[in-house]
């Protein structure tokens, strides 16, 4: 498909706009890049074709505010609105918005946006298309007794959860039968008095659990997967160090999960770039569908090296109506590829966030370093402390990771506190070397860590 | 002489713990060496702003949700 003469309009900022700004240039495109009051020096703003202003500093009144963004992508003469990920990019709203002034939204529809980001539907689509799922109650339970067989069924240990509580609040893990019929009438009472409503729900808690996640892509007809990627390693639930393939499957699950993947992928008639997110339990050698992602990944970079393929034009052409350009047997692991998040922040002051003025900067070759920073860059203090990604490349992931501790020895930055020493850290540790992690891990290694 | 609290971080500044909750301190109000003034949302997390010491009579030199540089003068009290 000939995109030239079309006008791609980037409604996101930092390191992924700098990204999509490269990716509509190199399909001949011209990129139309938004940007608020304090992002007017920023890298993508360089680099694309036109810039236009679209608020405040404040997200709230720029990067989210959804008819502003859409009247500045209409009025930039935009065929198609690409949102990155965060801010718009998984909201139905600015989704249908973009297609009612005419142009294209760059993602799945709004309808399939709306469907996956409710954890209900969700879940159900994903049973319908017979993706495993956490196992847990059928709905609420009401008594101690009705939880006990629940339990019973789903083995020890369980986590009770508030039916109308979220993001982490009202959960319980319970160890034995005795921790049940104790902790479930408090659990009752809390949640009523916390939500006003006393109903919970039962799941099966995954010990030492383990993230993994399948990248699917879709025109609309046919879905492909291209692997998966692990992101155990994770501080206050955002993913620290990615990895493509996930070295904790065997062949048949990895097999087994991705087929999962583009099944409910097929399922809802997914156009574009997605990920389908899943808890492996190693104990059991079992995954379990969490939720789906509508939009182009932070990690998706490890997914590119591993497979060679261009996540963000395949995203856009097939937004232009284009089929995939590739078939599932086209898609071959090469490799292990690692990508290290480098955050504004430093690690040894409790990650305290650091925006600087960006200094002298060496990057070593033969590594790839998605950025926003130039030198000489002031950092904004208004948005996410993420200033770029490190990944690289190697035979398999030993030695990846030591290509990752030379990359990061070679590495300087001047001016701002990095999280590149964290990462030097985790390199040199025996149960990274050794893939012995889980989404808890990192937490505990910081309690017992002294970093400097 | 007045007391100056000043900003110990760049970003954005808060007179409430929420939007929908009353200011840490209201205008002309005292507060205690130690008291909470304020919030400073630097890249996505948010810091608490303290008085060093105990005053009277703060007037603030920001608004809420005022953009602000570290260094700058929040408010000042008798």
């Amino acid at each position: 498909m000939d995109l030239s003469g079309k006008t791609l309009f980037v409604a996101n900022r930092g390191e992924i706009a700098v990204r999509i700004v490269r990716a509509g240039q190199a399909l001949g495109m011209t990129v139309v890049q938004a940007h608020s009051e304090a992002d007017a020096d920023m890298l993508a703003v360089r680099i694309a074709d036109r810039a236009v202003e679209i608020g405040p500093a404040q997200a709230t009144k720029s990067y989210l505010d959804v008819d502003r963004v859409v009247a500045a992508a209409t009025e930039a003469g935009a065929d198609a609105v690409h949102p990155g990920y965060g801010f718009l990019s998984e909201s139905p709203r600015f989704a249908r918005a973009v297609e009612a002034a005419g142009l294209i939204f760059v993602g799945p529809s709004a309808d399939t946006i709306e469907r996956m980001g409710d954890k209900a539907r969700a879940r159900a689509t994903a049973i319908e298309a017979g993706v495993p799922v956490t196992p847990g109650s059928d709905g609420r339970i009401e008594s101690v007794d009705a939880a006990r067989s629940v339990a019973d069924e789903l083995g020890y240990p369980v986590m009770i959860k508030a039916a109308a509580g979220g993001g982490g609040r009202g959960i319980r893990v319970i160890a034995d039968a005795e921790a049940l019929a104790k902790q479930m009438p408090q659990a009752q009472s809390e949640a009523q008095a916390a939500f006003g409503d006393g109903g919970l729900y039962m799941e099966r808690f995954v010990p030492d659990a383990r993230h993994v996640e399948v990248q699917i892509l879709g025109d609309g007809t046919r879905a492909i997967h291209a692997f998966e990627r692990e992101c155990s390693l994770q501080r206050r639930r955002q993913k620290v160090w990615e990895e493509a393939p996930a070295t904790c499957l065997t062949e048949d699950e990895r097999a087994e999960l991705c087929a999962s993947a583009v099944r409910l992928a097929e399922n809802v008639g997914y156009r574009g770039a997605g990920t389908l997110e899943y808890l492996f339990d190693p104990a059991r050698r079992e995954f379990y569908f969490i939720e789906m992602n509508t939009r182009i990944q932070v990690e998706h970079p490890v997914t590119e090296m591993v497979t060679g393929l261009d996540l963000v034009a395949e995203q856009i052409r097939v937004a232009f109506g284009a089929p995939l350009s590739v078939a599932q047997e086209d898609i071959r692991l090469d490799g292990h590829a690692i990508e290290v998040r480098v955050n504004a922040e430093d690690p040894t002051k409790n990650f305290m966030p650091f925006p600087g003025v960006t200094g002298a900067m060496h990057i070593p070759d033969g590594v790839r370093f998605d950025t926003m920073l130039y030198e000489g860059y002031a950092i904004p203090p208004f948005y996410d402390s993420l200033l770029g990604k490190l990944i690289v490349h190697a035979t398999d992931r030993d030695a990846a990771i030591d290509a990752l501790a030379r990359a990061i020895d070679g590495m300087s930055i001047d001016g701002l506190k990095t999280t590149l020493p964290l990462h030097a850290a985790l390199a040199r540790d025996p149960d990274v070397r050794g893939g012995e992690y889980h989404t808890t891990w990192l937490e505990d290694w910081l309690e017992r860590t002294e970093l400097n | 002489m007045a007391k100056e609290i000043q900003c110990p971080l760049p970003g954005i500044f808060y007179r409430k713990p929420a939007p929908e909750e009353p200011p840490f301190v209201e205008d002309g109000g005292a507060v205690e060496a130690g008291a909470v003034i304020g919030l400073v949302e630097v890249m996505k997390s948010f810091h608490e702003v303290t008085a060093e010491e105990a005053g009277e009579n703060i007037r603030f030199e920001v608004e809420n949700e005022g953009q602000v540089t570290a260094g700058a003068v929040l408010a000042r009290m008798d």
